[in-house]
């Protein structure tokens, strides 16, 4: 869980997707293949290696005005291909809070 | 309360359009993020996990009925129904959407807050006691001072691009409930022989990856030279400090590197080249900033009232009084601490209904005026005596009576990994998870006065170092490890704590907590023998044993 801000190189280690969180409202999104944005990791577009992460990620950085801090997340992609978060972190960000709300309490 | 002038005002308002405009640029393209970040930093405003975080400031920690009635309205209107009362007298809006930010501050600002300088490497929100005017001994009210160095500090050119982040509170109080040694400057209100108002200052204090006590760089301060010294302070880190490492550029890391020996004499040159200056404070200044803040006009009232009395009868009334209620400098009246801390609910967070009700609450029992204190809890400051079993009863209601104020189950934590993008571990589950194991009343009053302090990284926004109990959460190997301290304090003797062994994995953290809590009620000498003198009595071997033996 050692946060997207401190990592100094793009290396990566199985399938892995880029997210960032919305400009407008700051949502998290995940980056697809149409170079387009989306709010749902199944339809994050997915790299297996340094060099097409690289090139998604510089794509990713080059959409300024549509999603801010773009950076690169391990994610598990099961048998049946659904696409899940690689580690806790990524996991909160895709489904919220693992505590109440206060509003809901 | 502080009755701001046209030109705070018309300064406020400025600020939300030049944001608004900024805003616009930016969703349109026209700044990129690179040249946006500065300016919303500025602003307050943070990109967390899930979203824009917005920072407000509550400057010394007052707040007005119709200013928190305000925050409850953004909490309402632009985020999810609720805020978080931060360790530094802010409150934070966790899922603020950017487009909505200029329309938020908007409102803000038409009861006078603003979020100016709540992030960024500039000097942050001055803070001060939550008890600031009421405490019974208090030299003077800090929140003149604190004032007088806000408006000062308020968009300074010299001080708004610092080599980091710089944080001032002031204390007036024999026991300090502001925690000025772990602030870059922190600020003693005193009294020289001759009666004159000045200030212990001390330097260097702070906490994150490398933690320092404040260092007392002089002893005596006059009132009218406070602000040249600040400043001679500020242009010594503005010259010396470091911008190449940001772990290394706080000032507590120059004044370790320098010595506090070299550090004051660099700040002593400096000081008298603008000492004589227009900086000097002609006493009408400070009278004029005293004349703005409104005092209440308290009613003569018994020591013991017939209401307060009866009351005393009820064993749920006496458990919250015992801890809750304070005494004030005015007979008759108490100070009134609100505990944010219910069972198995976060740390510092109030709903906008909450936030609602308390406010009708101050108007009709403290004269429409709120407290906010670096324990993440609220004060109503001037509650009469007589009305105690009433505001008890509607607090109840509200699910803000609950008796644990500076107990095991008051605790401060950051937000942790649920929201913070820098965090490494969960801190809001830890707290939750202690407070239901320590919900017992009769265990926790037992226990007796015991601070836990909980952080999700190495950055202490949960001040885990000085926790009487310190937790902080790491990651190891992809897992959540959390680092247990003990012997840590905040107050006038505050201490850095002791490490009792390797981390432990998050569901042993409650586990752990209990051992030593049990180790302590074993080692105590007597009851009143608090769990932080029991530490420094014993050091941390006896509790490590306790803990690792079987583990």
């Amino acid at each position: 869980m050692t946060s997207p801000l401190e990592q100094k190189k793009i290396k990566i280690a199985g399938p892995s997707v880029v997210t960032a969180n919305r400009t407008w409202d700051g949502i998290v999104v995940y980056r697809t293949a149409a170079k387009s944005w989306s709010p749902d990791l199944s339809e994050a577009a997915i790299v297996r290696n340094s060099d097409e992460a690289k090139a998604l990620l510089a794509e990713s950085v080059a959409d300024d005005v549509g999603a801010i801090g773009p950076y690169i997340a391990p994610v598990q992609i099961g048998a049946d291909g659904k696409i899940e978060p690689g580690n806790l972190r990524e996991q909160i960000r895709r489904t919220g809070l693992t505590i109440g709300q206060p509003a809901q309490a | 309360m502080y009755a701001y002038d046209e030109i705070d005002r018309t300064l406020v308002n400025e600020r939300v359009s030049e944001f608004r405009d900024q805003v616009k640029r930016r969703l349109s393209g026209e700044l990129t993020e690179d040249e946006f970040k500065i300016l919303r930093l500025q602003n307050g405003v943070y990109l967390q996990l899930h979203a824009y975080m917005f920072r407000v400031a509550i400057p010394y920690g007052t707040l007005a009925s119709n200013q928190l009635r305000a925050l409850a309205h953004v909490a309402r209107k632009y985020d999810r129904g609720y805020g978080h009362f931060t360790t530094r007298q802010n409150i934070q809006f966790n899922w603020i959407k950017l487009a909505e930010l200029p329309d938020a501050l908007a409102d803000l600002a038409e009861v006078g807050i603003h979020a100016m300088q709540t992030s960024g490497n500039n000097m942050r929100n001055v803070t001060s006691d939550q008890w600031a005017g009421v405490a019974p001994g208090e030299i003077e009210d800090p929140r003149i001072w604190s004032e007088l160095i806000r408006q000062h500090t308020t968009l300074h050119p010299e001080f708004s691009f610092l080599p980091r982040k710089f944080k001032i509170a002031i204390t007036a109080s024999d026991h300090d409930r502001a925690a000025i040694k772990i602030h870059d400057i922190g600020l003693r209100l005193i009294k020289n022989e001759k009666g004159e108002t000045g200030f212990e200052v001390l330097v260097g204090g702070g906490l994150g990856r490398t933690p320092f006590i404040g260092k007392t760089i002089k002893h005596f301060v006059h009132g009218r030279d406070i602000l040249s010294y600040i400043e001679a302070i500020l242009r010594v880190y503005n010259q010396y400090g470091r911008r190449d490492n940001i772990y290394k550029a706080r000032i507590k890391i120059l004044v370790h590197e320098l010595g506090i020996e070299k550090f004051s004499r660099e700040v002593e040159d400096e000081w008298q080249y603008i000492r004589n200056s227009s900086l000097q404070i002609d006493d009408e200044v400070i009278e004029d900033i005293r004349s703005r803040f409104a005092y209440p006009a308290y009613e003569k009232l018994p020591h013991m009232p017939d209401e307060l009395r009866q009351a005393a009868a009820d064993p749920d009334f006496e458990a919250w009084r015992k801890n809750s209620v304070a005494p004030h400098k005015v007979q008759g009246y108490s100070i009134v601490t609100i505990s944010l801390k219910p069972i198995g609910a976060p740390p510092g967070d109030a709903t906008a209904e909450q936030m609602d009700a308390l406010a009708d609450l101050a108007d009709r029992y403290s004269f429409g005026e709120i407290r906010v204190g670096h324990e993440q809890n609220l004060a109503l400051p001037h509650v009469a005596k007589r009305d105690l079993p009433a505001l008890w009863k509607a607090l109840d209601k509200l699910g803000l009576a609950t008796p644990n104020v500076n107990l095991i189950t008051d605790i401060i934590a950051c937000p942790g990994l649920d929201y913070c993008s820098l965090a490494n571990a969960r801190s809001i589950p830890i707290a939750q998870e202690l407070t239901r194991r320590f919900a017992n009343h009769e265990l926790a009053n037992l226990i007796g006065r015991l601070h836990i302090n909980i952080s999700g990284c190495i950055n202490a926004c949960g001040h885990h170092h000085v926790g009487h109990i310190g937790i902080l959460g790491v990651e190891k190997n992809g897992e959540e490890v959390y680092q247990i301290t003990i012997g840590g304090r905040a107050d006038e003797g505050a201490a850095l704590g002791n490490l009792i062994g390797p981390g432990v994995k998050f569901d042993e953290v409650a586990d752990v907590i209990e051992d030593v809590v049990e180790a302590y009620l074993a080692l105590r000498e007597r009851p009143e023998e608090l769990f932080i003198d029991t530490v420094k009595r014993l050091g941390v071997e006896p509790f490590k044993e306790r803990v690792y033996a079987t583990r």
